[in-house]
């Protein structure tokens, strides 16, 4: 799967988290991550935002994500939103997104 | 007996409420894909859903999915989702007819077998928001073995019957005909959102009245509703005394092998004792009313 276009999922209220991707020129993935709990909670977020793009096979895109303390499940959700719309995904294979 | 008087309704794609809500402890919890999300949202918002359904924090309540109808780019999706993340109840928006949920039952048991999920194990429940929907109500209730219950959708149904939400004339019949079906059926019946959220003599005095009327519950906007239903709904001191009078006579006529139950000298029959027992299941789930 790459990012085929720019797109946005999430908001920058409190307990979300907002991510926009870009498509890159050369197949890599390149992730940049800014949190309001870093912190404490750091570890956690990339471990959440690095398995959840291995359940997607991102091969290229850059993605940025400024998170407002959002849970898990959040994380979760908003990075597979705006990758599936920056890489025009429309049918979903829901086994892969748990 | 599963205890359904709130039923929180939460916007499917606010990330912030699917966050904390589980912390208000309402009977059961739904989540709205449906008419609070708009339609560029929708994608997220499933996907968002799909994530809180496996989410920890709502293992210990029951969860229910408001999915969009399955006659829209969006229902099937819905359910794909909700389905396989293990949701407890989806609630079909605008049903008319018994076919209605037909239709979503072929579906949800596809994905069960699908996704081997235990087939029968997501449970249905059908929002009435029609004139078609309410004089359907009772082949509506009996259309599956999956329906829990059946409720009525104030806003919908009185546009559709040319009327507007008043002092509750306008849903007297709707309310009348969805309670019969609903009993007849053996499900669960639930009212109207009451939407002035800032009305609490307003909205008690709807309460009020729909518990007399003998509705379960009723589905609610703001989590500072549960407090004042649950309240509301739960048994007076005095109901709680003459419960567990009623249930000691009851234990104590099956211990001695006496088949009529009597208390006080009055003699006391299966419903008056299953009733007792209700009384006694709504005080301990929320104590005795305040």
């Amino acid at each position: 799967m790459k990012i085929v276009k720019e797109a946005l999922a999430g908001t920058l209220e409190s307990s979300d988290l907002l991510v926009k991707v870009m498509p890159l020129p050369a197949d890599r993935v390149e992730v940049v991550i800014k949190s309001e709990v870093m912190h404490q909670f750091g570890e956690q977020i990339r471990k959440v935002v690095s398995q959840t793009l291995q359940q997607l096979g991102l091969l290229s895109g850059q993605i940025v994500i400024e998170d407002k303390g959002a849970l898990d499940c959040a994380i979760r959700a908003r990075v597979q939103a705006a990758i599936l719309r920056g890489a025009s995904v429309e049918q979903l294979d829901w086994s892969k997104l748990s | 007996m599963k205890l359904r008087r709130s039923m929180l309704f939460l916007p499917g794609a606010n990330a912030a409420m699917l966050s904390t809500a589980f912390v208000f402890k309402p009977d059961s919890i739904m989540f709205d894909l449906e008419d609070a999300v708009s339609l560029r949202e929708k994608d997220a918002a499933r996907l968002l859903v799909f994530h809180a359904l496996q989410n920890p924090v709502y293992q210990d309540l029951e969860t229910v999915v408001r999915i969009n109808p399955l006659n829209t780019p969006f229902g099937l999706a819905d359910l794909e989702a909700v389905v396989r993340a293990g949701v407890d109840i989806v609630r079909l928006p605008k049903t008319d007819s018994a076919a209605d949920v037909h239709e979503l039952e072929t579906e949800v048991e596809r994905i069960e077998r699908a996704c081997g999920r235990q087939l029968g194990s997501t449970k249905l429940m059908a929002a009435i928001e029609s004139a078609s929907g309410v004089v359907n109500a009772l082949s509506i209730a009996m259309s599956s073995k999956r329906m829990i219950g059946i409720a009525l959708a104030g806003f919908d149904y009185v546009m559709d019957m040319q009327t507007e939400r008043g002092d509750g004339t306008e849903l007297f019949y709707a309310r009348c005909a969805v309670l019969h079906a609903a009993r007849v059926a053996g499900i669960d019946a639930f009212d109207v959102v009451y939407s002035d959220v800032n009305d609490e003599e307003g909205f008690l005095k709807e309460v009020e009245l729909i518990k007399k009327l003998g509705f379960n519950g009723k589905s609610l906007i703001n989590p500072r509703q549960i407090e004042l239903l649950h309240n509301a709904y739960a048994p007076t001191e005095e109901d709680v005394d003459y419960a567990r009078r009623v249930v000691a006579a009851a234990e104590k006529a099956e211990r001695d092998g006496l088949g009529v139950i009597a208390l006080n000298g009055k003699m006391i029959d299966a419903p008056i004792v299953n009733h007792a027992k209700r009384v006694l299941q709504k005080a301990q789930a929320s104590g005795v009313r305040k």
